[in-house]
C-alpha cells in the first residue's frame, strides 16, 4: 500500500525506454520515501518481462496478460489500472508522456479524481505548508515549464492520491538499480474490472513504423530555430551535421513554421538530448527548448543577437550570420579533420 | 445518407505563447499577458474543421462551440460562426476561475450533459498549458469512449465513426460507437477560412453580457428578433453541478511555486564570425575530441 507505481508500455514484447527511465526515477523516489516500487504491465505475451523490470528496481510487477489487451486500447487499460490503484492505493503513479501515456493518464486521473501533471521535467520529494497552516510531509513536487516555456511551475497534489505525473522519453536517465528489485509477479484478475462496453472501440488497422530518426542517440546535434529563416536555409544545417557526423535538431518555433519535421524537435514538447556537442543556430533559447538540451556537454550558439537568452547556456557564443559562419565551419573541418 | 448529428466543439481562447517577443516579458521578468494577443487555440481550429466535415457529410447536422473563459472568449465563438459553426455557448462565472484540467473537465461535462450532443470534438491540447488532458477527462466524466490524436475521419454514420489516429511511431485506424469524443492533432487539415456572407450575417452575434456592455438599442433590437445572433452564456446556476468541484477548490493540483525563467549564466567565450575566430574554435573542438 502507498507505494510508487509505474505504468509499463510495451510494443512487440519490448519494454519502452520511457518506462525504464521512469522506473529508474521511481526507484530513487521510493528510496527517499522508504516505500516499494511497483510496475504495472498490461498487454499480451508478457512472460519474463519482470526480470528486466526488476533490474531497474521494480519490487513488484503487476501483470494483466490477455490477447484482448494488446495492442493498447484506452478503456480496458484504464479500467484495469483504476481497479489495481483503487485496491493498492499508490501514493505516486508515473506514466510516460507518450501518445499512449497522454491518452491513458488523464482518463485514469479523472476516474480516480486525482491530480495529473503533464510533461514534468523534474520530480522531487518535498514538504508543503498551505495558506491555512496545514502541513504536508513528503509530497511529490512536479516541476514543468508552463505558459509556452516562459515560466517554471512547481505543482503539488496535497490531498488527492495517487499523485500522478507524465514524463517524456529521454528526460530522466535510464540506469540499472544499484540493488535490483525482487520483481515479484502479481497476476491481475483483470476480467473482474472489464465491462463489455470497455471493448467497444476496435482497432481496424495499425501501421507502426520502426523509428527511423533518432536524434537522441547523436553525439553532435546541429539545431535550428526560427531565426534560420526558412526551410531552404536549413539545408546548410544538414550539410554541417553530415560533415560532423551528427543529426539536425530544431526548436518548436522552427517546427511550427514548417522548417523541420516534428521528429527533430528538441525541448519540452519534443525530445531531450544530451550530445557531446550542441550547435544552436538562430535559436533564442526559450526554456521550452533549453529544457531539452541544457545537459549537452558543450553548447555553441550562432546568433545575430548577442543577447539571446541561449547565450547564457552556451560555452561559445558566435555573434554572426549563420549563413556565413556555418560554411566556414564546414570548410575548416573538411580541411583539417582526418 | 445518414441521420443528422449534434456536434459540439470544445474550444479555448489562449494567449499566443508561440510568438513571445521582447515586449512580452516585463522588466521584472514576469509574463506581460496584455502584450500577448488572445487567439483561437490552434488545434481547436483543426477540431472545428473536422466537425464541419461531419456537418458536410451528414446534412442537417449542427456544430456548436462550447468554451469556458472570461467574457471576451465570446470572440472565438463568433470566429467559429464566421467559419461555419451554427452557434455557441460561453461558460463564464467567477466560480470557474482557477480550475486545473480536472475541474475544467468537470464543468464542461456538466454543461455537455445539458446540451446532449452525439459527438464531441476537441483540439488535442491548448498552447498555454500543453497538457492534452481535458479531452480524455471530459470523455471519462461522461463515461464515453475517446479517440485521441485524430488526423481524419474515414467513415461516419449515426452509429459509428472510423478515425485515423497519428501516433508517435505510426498510424492506427479505430472504429468507435457513438456517442463519443475525439481530439484532433495539428497534423489534421487546417480550418476553412471565414466566409464573407457568414461574417455579414453573424458579426452582431453577441452574448447577453456583451449586449449589456454595449448599451446599443440598435444592436439589442437586431438580436432580439434573430435567435441565430444569440450566443448563449451560462454560469454556475445554469448547469447542474457540485460547486465544490469547480474552480480552484475543485482542483486536486495546486501551484506551489512559479519561477520566472532565468537561465543560469555560465562563462561563455564570445566570438565573431571572422575566419580567425571560427578556425580557432574548430581547431579546439578537434583537439579536444569533441569532434571526430
Amino acid at each position: 500500500m502507498n507505494n510508487i507505481f509505474v505504468y509499463i508500455e510495451t510494443e512487440n514484447g519490448k519494454v519502452a525506454d520511457v518506462s525504464l527511465e521512469l522506473l529508474t526515477k521511481g526507484r530513487e523516489l521510493a528510496n527517499t520515501l522508504g516505500c516499494k516500487l511497483e510496475a504495472i504491465v498490461i498487454g499480451h505475451n508478457l512472460k519474463g518481462l519482470e526480470k528486466e523490470l526488476a533490474l531497474y528496481g521494480a519490487d513488484t510487477v503487476w501483470v494483466a496478460d490477455d490477447k484482448e489487451l494488446a495492442p493498447y486500447r484506452t478503456m480496458p487499460h484504464c479500467a484495469i489500472v483504476c481497479g489495481v490503484f483503487e485496491q493498492e492505493k499508490p501514493q505516486i503513479a508515473l506514466f510516460g508522456a507518450s501518445s499512449l501515456g497522454r491518452d491513458l493518464g488523464p482518463r485514469v486521473s479523472s476516474a480516480l479524481h486525482s491530480g495529473l501533471t503533464a510533461d514534468c521535467t523534474s520530480l522531487v520529494v518535498g514538504d508543503h505548508e498551505d495558506t491555512k497552516g496545514n502541513k504536508y510531509k513528503n509530497l511529490l513536487y512536479q516541476i514543468r515549464p508552463a505558459f509556452g516555456g516562459n515560466i517554471i511551475a512547481t505543482i503539488i497534489n496535497p490531498d488527492c492520491r495517487p499523485q500522478m505525473a507524465t514524463v517524456r522519453e529521454g528526460v530522466m536517465k535510464k540506469e540499472h538499480a544499484s540493488k535490483p528489485g525482487t520483481g515479484e509477479v502479481k497476476v491481475i484478475d483483470h476480467k473482474k474490472y472489464l465491462k463489455d462496453t470497455d471493448l467497444a472501440v476496435k482497432i481496424v488497422s495499425r501501421q507502426i513504423e520502426e523509428r527511423k530518426l533518432n536524434i537522441k542517440g547523436a553525439q553532435v546535434i546541429v539545431s535550428g530555430g526560427y531565426g534560420v529563416g526558412s526551410k531552404d536555409n536549413f539545408k546548410l544545417l544538414y550539410e554541417l551535421a553530415e560533415v560532423l557526423g551528427g543529426e539536425v535538431g530544431a526548436s518548436r518555433a522552427a517546427v511550427d513554421a514548417g522548417f523541420a519535421e516534428h521528429a527533430r524537435q528538441v525541448g519540452q514538447t519534443g525530445v531531450t538530448v544530451r550530445p557531446k556537442l550542441y550547435i544552436a543556430c538562430g535559436i533564442s533559447g526559450q526554456i521550452q527548448h533549453t529544457a531539452g538540451m541544457d545537459q549537452s556537454a558543450m553548447i555553441i550558439s550562432i546568433n545575430t543577437d548577442p543577447e539571446a537568452p541561449v547565450s547564457k547556456l552556451a560555452d561559445y557564443v558566435i555573434t554572426g550570420d549563420l549563413n556565413e559562419v556555418i560554411p566556414k565551419m564546414i570548410k575548416y573541418y573538411r580541411q583539417n579533420s582526418k | 445518407m445518414g441521420k443528422a448529428l449534434k456536434i459540439v466543439v470544445l474550444a479555448k481562447q489562449v494567449p499566443d505563447t508561440r510568438n513571445v517577443g521582447k515586449d512580452a516579458m516585463k522588466a521584472d521578468g514576469t509574463v506581460n499577458r496584455a502584450a500577448l494577443p488572445a487567439i483561437f487555440n490552434p488545434e481547436d481550429l483543426n477540431a472545428l474543421e473536422q466537425a464541419l466535415v461531419i456537418k458536410d457529410t451528414l446534412p442537417g447536422s449542427t456544430v456548436h462551440i462550447l468554451t469556458m473563459g472570461p467574457p471576451r472568449a465570446a470572440d472565438i465563438i463568433r470566429d467559429a460562426m464566421f467559419r461555419g459553426a451554427d452557434g455557441g455557448i460561453l461558460l463564464t462565472d467567477r466560480k470557474f476561475a482557477g480550475a486545473d484540467t480536472l475541474a475544467t473537465s468537470y464543468a464542461l461535462s456538466r454543461a455537455l450533459l445539458k446540451i446532449k450532443p452525439d459527438i464531441i470534438v476537441a483540439g488535442r491540447q491548448a498552447i498555454d498549458g500543453d497538457t492534452a488532458q481535458v479531452g480524455p477527462q471530459v470523455a471519462e466524466k461522461l463515461g464515453w469512449p475517446q479517440v485521441t490524436y485524430a488526423e481524419c475521419i474515414e467513415t461516419i454514420d449515426e452509429k459509428q465513426i472510423v478515425i485515423k489516429r497519428r501516433l508517435e511511431h505510426g498510424i492506427e485506424s479505430v472504429s468507435c460507437p457513438l456517442p463519443m469524443l475525439f481530439t484532433v492533432n495539428s497534423s489534421a487539415p487546417e480550418c476553412r477560412m471565414a466566409n464573407a456572407k457568414r461574417v455579414m450575417k453573424y458579426k452582431y452575434a453577441k452574448t447577453p453580457g456583451e449586449l449589456q456592455e454595449l448599451q446599443s438599442d440598435y444592436i439589442s433590437d437586431l438580436c432580439a428578433g434573430r435567435s441565430y445572433l444569440c450566443i448563449e452564456e451560462w454560469g454556475v446556476s445554469d448547469i447542474e453541478c457540485r460547486e465544490e468541484e469547480l474552480g480552484l477548490q475543485g482542483s486536486p493540483t495546486k501551484v506551489k511555486k512559479i519561477e520566472n525563467v532565468v537561465l543560469q549564466a555560465k562563462e561563455s567565450k564570445r566570438l565573431t564570425g571572422a575566419d580567425a575566430d571560427i578556425d580557432s574554435l574548430m581547431a579546439e573542438l578537434i583537439a579536444s575530441h569533441t569532434l571526430g
